[in-house]
């Protein structure tokens, strides 16, 4: 199969930047080169792809667009390709870098302390610690602030009791940041591996999001030292800010996953020869589905292009960032799945890339805020009044 | 050591050429562009040549505006700077203006060692880098593949035909062709890519050189393309006649004397 070339109809990477097209083109290659050529083994054995982790350090592709504490602080339009370059590979990928960067490394560079951050935003960087964020519970995924775990102050610290799930590297996680109702509220405390009283557990029998590991974690009587408590964190609303980040990310994500689908349902197409010796991209049915797929692709890079200046500006919401995620996201699982139906029969085999892409948007759909609750969040945006308390 | 690596932009591998209608060249405005192959290779060589003997990896490049991409995927690797002789109308197929206007530059920074990529993948000619030895008295090794410095001089190892190698060495300093393939080659990092924004490149005119327009024009090239075009695929059919002896000895003779299949 040819080289993954991207979807560009309407020349936004005329808007780009020298330095990031060459960041967008360096993780294309590391995709194609060294993360694709491992993904089906992982893939069929329900596993992350630990060995990449290193190298994605030292590309500098975890935590990007931080500054400092070896960081390289990248734009948000660069960090926007990087999340789409990675997903084009496999949500999982992009879920990993995610995770590590918006949901951890971030966290700890709003809220920790000096300490915190000199001691844990290197490592994690480079790929030589993996870190997890704790928020949802077993009862509490669209709810946050019903959760369940408690941490109680102690003499010098904290006790924590409770469980969190489908926590994304839980299994493989170095440090976690957990998020725990105490008496002043919500607030975020990190927890390293092999502390007393902590526990993971990988969640098995995944027919979606199979190269990337997902845990329970579990904490009983956990021990925590005061300075494990992330001190600038204020409320569920810290957490919120962090899922706000890794929207983001999601949002040029899914984008990534559509355009592998469109591209290999296109050249698929191409080469199908079906009724009179003609490929089966000259049925108008065909093209009907080819032509909605580039036309969601090209409406979906619209939104991330202009996102990434409200972001780099400093004026972004909340808000703002949801509708690019429900809506991207949305449309990049009916293009996997057109893209499927596309490829008949060969569509089902783990050769192509389309149902895979489809099968982990499930995921996607429902995470980081589910599509339904980004539907109210407008709705509130819209109208002023929450459907949800 | 200073290492001065030649590095052409050439259209990406699988791109879809449409032939010019004077068929002679394909129409450029709709291509993409990448680092020739063989050059991302000599780039690779003087990196690590760099890291472990010290020095600085100089990126010498000619073209339009759209090397620089070139250029600074070269700086985010690791070059300390770049070169870059920007003149779209000196554009050729000539090796020896190419490589005139190439040794012009290199004479500016006497190199300890000058590495090129051993063709480009839209000409392959395989010539511009012997020539531009030429042009600067310089020794030259072409196909290398493996590179070890010694006092003042270096011992490189040279692909042959048919499997065999030859090893040679050479005075520095010196020009060599480098094979692809011969190392792993890195990725550009984020940080690279970031700190290559700060680093040097320098673009010289032609009379900076001491070269004039008459020197490099397309005109006075002695080469001319007559015609580029897509090969026609033909098929023939052959019948033998005769009894099965005589059919299998027409056979074997066009297999012999036609196909030259043994």
């Amino acid at each position: 199969m040819a080289a993954f070339k991207g979807t560009d109809f309407y020349q936004f990477e005329n808007l780009l930047s020298d330095e990031e097209r060459l960041i967008q083109k360096t993780v294309r290659d590391f995709v194609e080169t060294e993360f694709l050529p491992l993904l089906r083994d992982s893939y069929r054995k329900g596993e992350f792809p630990a060995q990449i982790i290193p190298k994605l350090g030292e590309l500098g592709l975890l935590g990007p667009n931080l500054s400092g504490y070896d960081c390289p602080g990248l734009n948000n339009l660069a960090y926007g390709l990087i999340n789409q370059e990675l997903e084009r590979g496999d949500s999982g990928l992009r879920s990993f870098a995610s995770v590590q960067g918006s949901l951890v490394m971030y966290p700890i560079y709003t809220f920790g302390s000096e300490e915190q951050k000199q001691k844990w935003l290197p490592k994690l960087a480079a790929g030589e610690a993996v870190g997890c964020f704790g928020l949802t519970e077993p009862d509490f995924g669209s709810n946050p602030s019903g959760m369940r775990t408690r941490a109680e102050k102690t003499d010098g610290g904290w006790l924590l009791n409770g469980a969190k799930m489908w926590i994304t590297n839980g299994s493989m996680a170095d440090i976690c940041v957990i998020w725990a109702r105490t008496n002043e509220g919500v607030r975020g405390f990190l927890v390293e591996r092999g502390r007393a009283g902590f526990e993971t557990k990988t969640m098995h029998g995944k027919l979606s999001l199979r190269a990337s590991d997902t845990a329970e974690l579990l904490f009983e009587n956990c021990e925590l030292p005061e300075e494990n408590l992330l001190p600038k964190t204020d409320g569920v609303k810290s957490a919120l800010k962090c899922l706000s980040q890794a929207r983001y990310g999601i949002a040029w994500g899914a984008i990534g996953a559509a355009m592998a689908c469109f591209e290999e349902a296109t050249e698929y197409s191409k080469g199908r020869i079906q009724f009179d010796g003609k490929p089966i991209s000259s049925h108008q049915l065909v093209q009907e589905k080819l032509a909605y797929m580039l036309t969601e692709i090209t409406k979906a890079q619209a939104l991330v292009f202009q996102l990434a200046r409200l972001k780099d500006s400093g004026v972004v919401t909340a808000s703002q960032i949801s509708l690019a995620k429900r809506n991207n996201v949305n449309h990049a699982i009916e293009i996997a799945r057109l893209a499927r139906q596309v490829l008949g029969a060969n569509g089902i085999l783990d050769d192509y890339h389309s149902m895979r892409h489809a099968c982990n948007l499930e995921s996607v759909l429902t995470y980081e805020g589910t599509h339904d609750i980004h539907t109210l969040i407008l709705g509130y945006e819209i109208t002023g009044t929450p459907a949800f308390s | 050591m200073k290492i001065i690596v030649c590095l052409k932009q050439v259209p990406v591998k699988d791109s879809l050429l449409k032939i010019k209608d004077d068929e002679t060249w394909v129409h450029e405005d709709d291509l993409s562009y990448e680092i020739n192959e063989s050059d991302h290779y000599a780039l690779e060589t003087a990196l690590r040549l760099k890291e472990e003997h010290g020095g600085e990896v100089v990126i010498l490049t000619m073209g339009a505006d759209r090397v620089r991409e070139a250029i600074k995927q070269g700086l985010a690797k690791g070059a300390e700077r770049a070169i870059h002789i920007n003149n779209e109308s000196f554009t050729t197929i000539d090796s020896n203006i190419n490589a005139k206007i190439l040794a012009a530059a290199i004479k500016t920074e006497q190199p300890d060692l000058i590495l090129t990529g051993l063709q480009t993948d839209d000409y392959g000619s395989a010539q511009t880098g012997v020539i531009l030895a030429e042009y600067l008295g310089l020794p030259h090794a072409g196909i290398v593949m493996e590179i070890q410095k010694q006092e003042g001089s270096i011992k490189v190892k040279r692909e042959l035909e048919s499997g065999w190698f030859q090893s040679v060495e050479l005075p520095m300093p010196a020009l060599l062709t480098i094979q692809s393939g011969i190392n792993q080659l890195r990725y550009a990092t984020i940080k690279g890519i970031m700190m290559a924004k700060k680093k040097e490149i320098k673009q010289p005119t032609l009379s900076d050189l001491g070269l004039s327009e008459s020197d490099v024009a397309p005109g006075s090239s002695s080469l001319k393309f007559q015609k580029i075009y897509v090969p026609k695929k033909t098929k023939q059919t052959q019948f033998f006649e005769g009894d099965p002896k005589d059919i299998a000895s027409q056979l074997v003779d066009k297999l012999r004397n036609e196909a030259k299949v043994f």
